[in-house]
């Protein structure tokens, strides 16, 4: 999922500070499993920005929804009637949800989140990125640890001089992926395939190429 | 046989070679580096020329090189993978042959988060296993790195890469510098050399898996100017082991600089002597070359042997 991590409150107020009134827009889908944009962060924050205006003597009126998906028209359309008489959206979606709303409606959105990564969570309230979105996956050469996103020079032919005691060397915090990536072949008994050198990867796939876009004619309607 | 470099010519000659190290300034006067380049000039083969290390910005190798070899050192170009894509790295590759580079030094590069641009994007299009096989593929098959042909003037480097004794996983860092080798690998310098034991069973490998016949392999030494350093080294830097021998041993000294020198010294001597299948040092006086001259002198290495190619 996406993991993503609400801004400080008094960087969302500030790019509020003119409204006077605001429509507050959560998303049920990853901000709200990664406990940062869902309807209780929606609620939390909105209550939180009403106290800090009236403390400033410039009171604000919010509304609040959080809707099913902010990266989906279908469930952006039915927002229209909330958003209609607000100075500004905050969107507590990832920064995929803030474009839909943007792109949607005429009205000045900001983002109330920092959209970090993608990724899982360990344990409760630990989520860490495990994927580099680099659109060519190269897991099954690794061991299922990607290098891409996990070495933090993405070497693919790792790990390199700064790896000791498992860690890399930018932290003792965190784990080198290569040594990762060798336990997990020596214990499969692979450790022949980390002899091949992996080429120069192909970097078109991932940000590099431009936008990206998918598209699956199988499942499209009309 | 013709050489791509008097560094490959004496190595193929079979001779010890002697290489040293010189840091680009923070600055744009090349006073600093000319004068320590007229310093070394008669007792070693080449030197190296660090790319920001430590991801600190300092004057381009490239250039500094073009300094280094004015004054009579023939320079390694170092070329890390942190700061430039396949693009700029071809491109600089072509202008530091034009002017006169004739050995680069491929490697991973310093994180950006050591240095004083900390906030900086990093690169890594290509690593270093990647770097030193398209530059073979450059030289031996007149190939950019994306397969289009050069027609024309191909840069032709002697190609060395590093390898790392003192890193983990330490089984596998003879299966990596054996791929840097099939990668084309033609000389490696190692880290500094610290822990002698540890660098033996490395290299104790090495010999069983016949690399060193492959290969032309340079151990590093890094003469110390105090135990403060040996700590900061132990303690502070990844992929470094500093036994607290040699730590006590400069801490127990009377004059610590001067120890320093006779431990690289020891160290040298000790290598040659003790150490089948090492065909070089590298001398890493950090912000300390001056006191290389001394140190090749007393170790025997001393005259350098004339080594003009044809």
């Amino acid at each position: 999922m996406i993991i993503a991590q609400q801004k400080p409150i008094k960087d969302i107020a500030a790019m509020v500070s003119d409204c006077r009134k605001v429509a507050l827009i959560g998303c049920a889908g990853c901000v709200t499993v990664c406990l940062s944009g869902g309807e209780k962060e929606t609620e939390i924050l909105a209550s939180a920005m009403r106290m800090m205006r009236r403390l400033e003597g410039k009171p604000l009126e919010t509304v609040t929804f959080t809707a099913t998906r902010q990266c989906d028209p279908e469930y952006v359309d039915a927002l229209e009637g909330l958003v209609k008489d607000v100075d500004a959206v905050i969107s507590l979606a990832c920064g995929v949800g803030v474009q839909y709303l943007a792109e949607r409606f005429d009205k000045w959105v900001v983002p109330a989140l920092n959209t970090n990564f993608i990724g899982g969570s360990r344990v409760h309230g630990v989520w860490e990125e495990k994927c580099g979105l680099c659109g060519d996956c190269i897991l099954h050469k690794t061991g299922g640890i990607c290098p891409i996103i996990r070495c933090s020079k993405s070497i693919l032919n790792g790990p390199c001089g700064g790896s000791q005691y498992g860690k890399c060397e930018i932290s003792k915090d965190v784990d080198c992926a290569w040594q990762l990536i060798y336990d997990r072949m020596k214990k499969l008994g692979r450790l022949d395939k980390l002899m091949e050198i992996q080429p120069a990867k192909d970097w078109s796939t991932s940000r590099d190429g431009g936008p990206r876009r998918a598209v699956r004619e199988d499942v499209m309607i009309g | 046989m013709s050489h791509y470099s008097k560094l490959h010519k004496i190595l193929d000659s079979g001779q010890f070679a002697v290489t040293a190290e010189i840091g680009p300034p923070k600055h744009a006067s090349a006073h600093g580096i000319r004068h320590h380049a007229h310093m070394l000039k008669n007792h070693v083969d080449a030197t190296n020329i660090t790319d920001c290390q430590t991801a600190i910005v300092r004057m381009s190798s490239i250039a500094s090189g073009v300094h280094i070899l004015d004054c009579g050192i023939e320079p390694i170009v170092q070329m890390t993978c942190r700061d430039r894509n396949r693009i700029a790295m071809q491109s600089d590759l072509l202008g530091a042959y034009s002017l006169g580079m004739r050995n680069v030094l491929c490697l991973s590069g310093d994180h950006q988060k050591f240095g004083n641009h900390p906030t900086s994007k990093n690169v890594y299009d290509v690593d270093s296993m990647q770097l030193i096989y398209l530059l073979r593929r450059m030289r031996d098959e007149k190939k950019f790195f994306s397969g289009e042909e050069i027609k024309e003037h191909e840069p032709r480097f002697f190609i060395g890469a590093v390898a790392n004794p003192f890193a983990d996983p330490f089984e596998y860092r003879v299966d990596r510098l054996e791929k840097k080798v099939e990668a084309g690998a033609e000389f490696i310098q190692t880290q500094c050399i610290f822990d002698m034991e540890r660098f033996e069973r490395f290299m104790e490998m090495v010999r069983a898996r016949g690399i060193d016949q492959r290969v032309y392999i340079l151990a590093g030494i890094t003469p110390l100017k105090g135990w403060r350093a040996a700590k900061y080294l132990q303690t502070g830097v990844s992929g470094m082991l500093v036994p607290d021998s040699l730590v006590n041993r400069l801490k127990n000294a009377q004059d610590q600089k001067r120890e320093g020198i006779e431990v690289a010294i020891e160290q040298i001597k000790y290598i040659r002597e003790n150490v089948k299948g090492v065909h070089g040092v590298h001398i890493m006086a950090i912000a300390w070359e001056e006191v290389v001259p001394e140190i090749v002198e007393r170790t025997g290495l001393f005259p350098r042997p004339k080594a003009d190619l044809e």
